[in-house]
């Protein structure tokens, strides 16, 4: 769509003049309340806030006081980042933006009534709303683990207490140990995410543990970067780190969490620390509220991120199934902005423009090695269809790698101040 | 204040105090040919020689006993403009110390600088800057501010008036790297840069002749009238 440029600027003389006029005397604001206070909800709550002056009233549901992000936790894991430093808290978006926060889970959703349902018991109304609840684990999609084992092998795929926990088990890995990797089927949330966190695991044990080894157990083929991966592996941790694909039985896979024991395809191997990362799906208050088919995921109209099933729903960043975007916090966060202005147009008549999308993630693989992989997309009406892509190249030098690294940190700041204000 | 604590050590005091009494004797504390070739990591943004004007950042000539943030009409960061009012004026000691570490001097700075860690490096910098800081009819005739990387655009595209409302959506991707507020880390400053210099940057990275695989892909979907509106729209952010 190419933009008529006098058009433009009428409506939006239009749109100036309705928000500076005082709201009529009984008539509520219209009612945007979000599910989710991560990449993609509270990006869409922020904008829709900022962007509509009051005009909308905008409440946010999220059950955590202070939210872990998930990108960057591996560099947590690795050493290269605190735990703090992955904290952020919703203060900003409640004092500068106006924003309602309700600290509780959503636990329903009534499509006819417009009504969500907390788990406190309490009811919020909506005249719009998103669902952004990020990803949950597939049942029995590794024989031996569920969500009470782990304690045991840790999933560390939601930021939080898991990664720590995580990070202090590799730490007191016993000397020469092996760490396992159960590494999750496609699709999931951030592709390159279990290989740079062996990445992390492995810079951790080199200075720590050098004769320690890693295992992965991967049910995919082929990984995101791998390339890049398999060549930083091969020159900063050589020997430390052994992958077994689907050809030897990497997708045939059981863990015995009571006994450390995990199990390919009938061979049983005793492990010191092991990561299960399952298979993926929708948060669950994206299929309590009737939104996902039989993928597991949310399908969306790729124009808006409204969902296809009610499009008075949008649902964002992992939880849809948008077509090739990855499931990435800055995926999310590009998403989030394109649903803030079809809601804002939608609830007061500003102006629509097409969508645009985009996306990169970074990965550290050693200190001062940092590499990255993205493109960029458009809407067509069956799917977010990707449009033109890069990715770092091997054998770079050290001083782009490095460069790169610290792009991404300019990244994280970035974003994180984009999303939490 | 934070920049006096920054200034150098006595010795570099003492070579400067002799270098200012003479007017040619800036060169005696460095190599301006090398500064030459070092003022290519400078001359992104900035400007200077004859007819020099404000860029992305503002033009050097008389930068030597300038005070800080003091050129009409530039749009400063609130940082370097308080320094400014609290008496920084640029000399070799506190230009020294500036280049050599932008946001520990200032903070809030929105030079998108990392720093040049050589001091040798900083000395022949700033004789070479030294040069344009005399009476006028001193100043070197050579422009040496050419850059490869500015592309061939046509007057119309230039003329361009860019909708600064378009350029907000629009912006809103750019905004997931770029910090509105002009800070950066790894990631330059793109708030309140002039116009021109945004749309030349941005067809440069269209046109593949600036390298940044990200922004090549960015400006590769951007249409004239949208990187007009972004100039305009990041031209006029408050910080």
């Amino acid at each position: 769509m190419r933009l008529n440029r006098r058009l433009f600027l009428g409506s939006a003389a239009a749109t100036g003049a309705m928000i500076a006029a005082p709201a009529v005397l009984g008539q509520a604001r219209p009612r945007l309340v979000v599910i989710g206070g991560g990449a993609g909800g509270a990006t869409c709550a922020r904008y829709v806030a900022k962007d509509s002056d009051g005009a909308i009233d905008v409440t946010l549901i999220e059950p955590s006081e202070v939210y872990y992000t998930c990108f960057f936790s591996n560099l947590y894991l690795g050493g290269f980042r605190t735990f703090e430093s992955l904290a952020h808290r919703y203060d900003k978006l409640a004092n500068d933006y106006g924003i309602r926060l309700i600290r509780d889970m959503a636990a329903g959703v009534d499509r006819e009534a417009r009504v969500v349902t907390l788990a406190g018991g309490e009811t919020v109304e909506y005249d719009r709303l998103v669902i952004a609840p990020g990803i949950d684990f597939r049942e029995g999609s590794v024989p031996g683990w569920d969500l009470s084992k782990a304690d045991i092998m840790p999933h560390a795929y939601k930021a939080g207490p898991q990664t720590q926990l995580l990070k202090s088990q590799v730490e007191s890995m016993r000397e020469g140990g092996l760490f396992c990797m159960i590494a999750p089927p496609n699709p999931y949330r951030c592709p390159p995410g279990p290989y740079e966190r062996v990445s992390m695991v492995a810079h951790l044990l080199k200075e720590k543990n050098p004769s320690a080894k890693i295992l992965i157990v991967d049910p995919k083929p082929k990984f995101s970067k791998q390339a890049l991966f398999e060549e930083g592996w091969q020159k900063h941790y050589p020997g430390m780190i052994d992958r077994i694909g689907p050809d030897f039985g990497g997708d045939k896979v059981e863990v015995r969490p009571e006994t450390m024991e995990v199990v390919i395809d009938g061979d049983v191997q005793k492990v010191d620390v092991c990561n299960v990362i399952p298979a993926q799906k929708a948060g669950a208050i994206a299929t309590a509220a009737g939104v996902t088919d039989d993928s597991g995921w949310a399908p969306v109209d790729p124009h808006s991120m409204a969902s296809r099933v009610d499009s008075n729903i949008y649902v964002l960043g992992d939880s849809s199934a948008q077509g090739d975007m990855p499931k990435s916090g800055f995926a999310a966060n590009s998403q989030a902005k394109v649903a803030a202005m079809d809601i804002r147009s939608q609830l007061i008549g500003s102006k629509r423009f097409p969508a645009r999308y985009s996306n990169t993630c970074w990965s550290l693989i050693d200190t001062d090695d940092g590499i990255k992989v993205g493109a960029s997309y458009e809407a067509t009406d069956e799917k977010i269809a990707s449009v033109s892509s890069f990715i770092s190249q091997t054998g770079e030098p050290a001083d782009l790698r490095k460069a790169t690294y610290e792009e991404s940190l300019g990244w994280y700041a970035g974003i994180t101040a984009d999303i939490f204000g | 204040m934070k920049w006096v604590g920054q200034i150098r050590g006595l010795s570099v005091s003492l070579t400067i105090a002799v270098a200012m009494a003479t007017p040619l004797a800036a060169a005696e504390t460095g190599d301006v040919e090398r500064g030459a070739q070092l003022w290519s990591q400078c001359s992104g943004c900035h400007r200077i020689g004859p007819d020099a004007k404000n860029a992305i950042g503002p033009h050097l000539n008389g930068v030597f006993g300038r005070k800080a943030a003091s050129i009409e009409g530039f749009p400063y960061s609130r940082s370097l403009t308080r320094a400014g009012r609290d008496g920084l004026v640029w000399t070799f000691e506190t230009l020294d110390a500036y280049i050599e570490n932008p946001r520990v001097f200032a903070s809030g700075t929105r030079m998108s600088y990392p720093g040049m860690k050589d001091a040798q490096d900083r000395q022949d910098l700033l004789a070479f800057l030294r040069q344009y800081s005399d009476k006028p009819r001193d100043i070197p005739e050579a422009e040496p501010t050419a850059r490869p990387d500015n592309p061939d655009l046509s007057p119309e595209i230039l003329a361009l008036k860019g909708d600064p409302e378009y350029g907000e959506y629009l912006a809103a991707e750019c905004k997931t790297c770029h910090r509105a507020d002009g800070s950066d880390q790894g990631i330059p400053s793109i708030t309140r840069w002039p116009e021109e210099d945004f749309v030349l940057a941005m067809h440069a990275y269209k046109q593949k002749l600036r390298p940044h695989p990200v922004m090549q892909m960015i400006a590769s979907r951007l249409g004239d009238e949208e990187i007009a509106g972004l100039a305009a729209y990041f031209a006029t952010l408050e910080e």
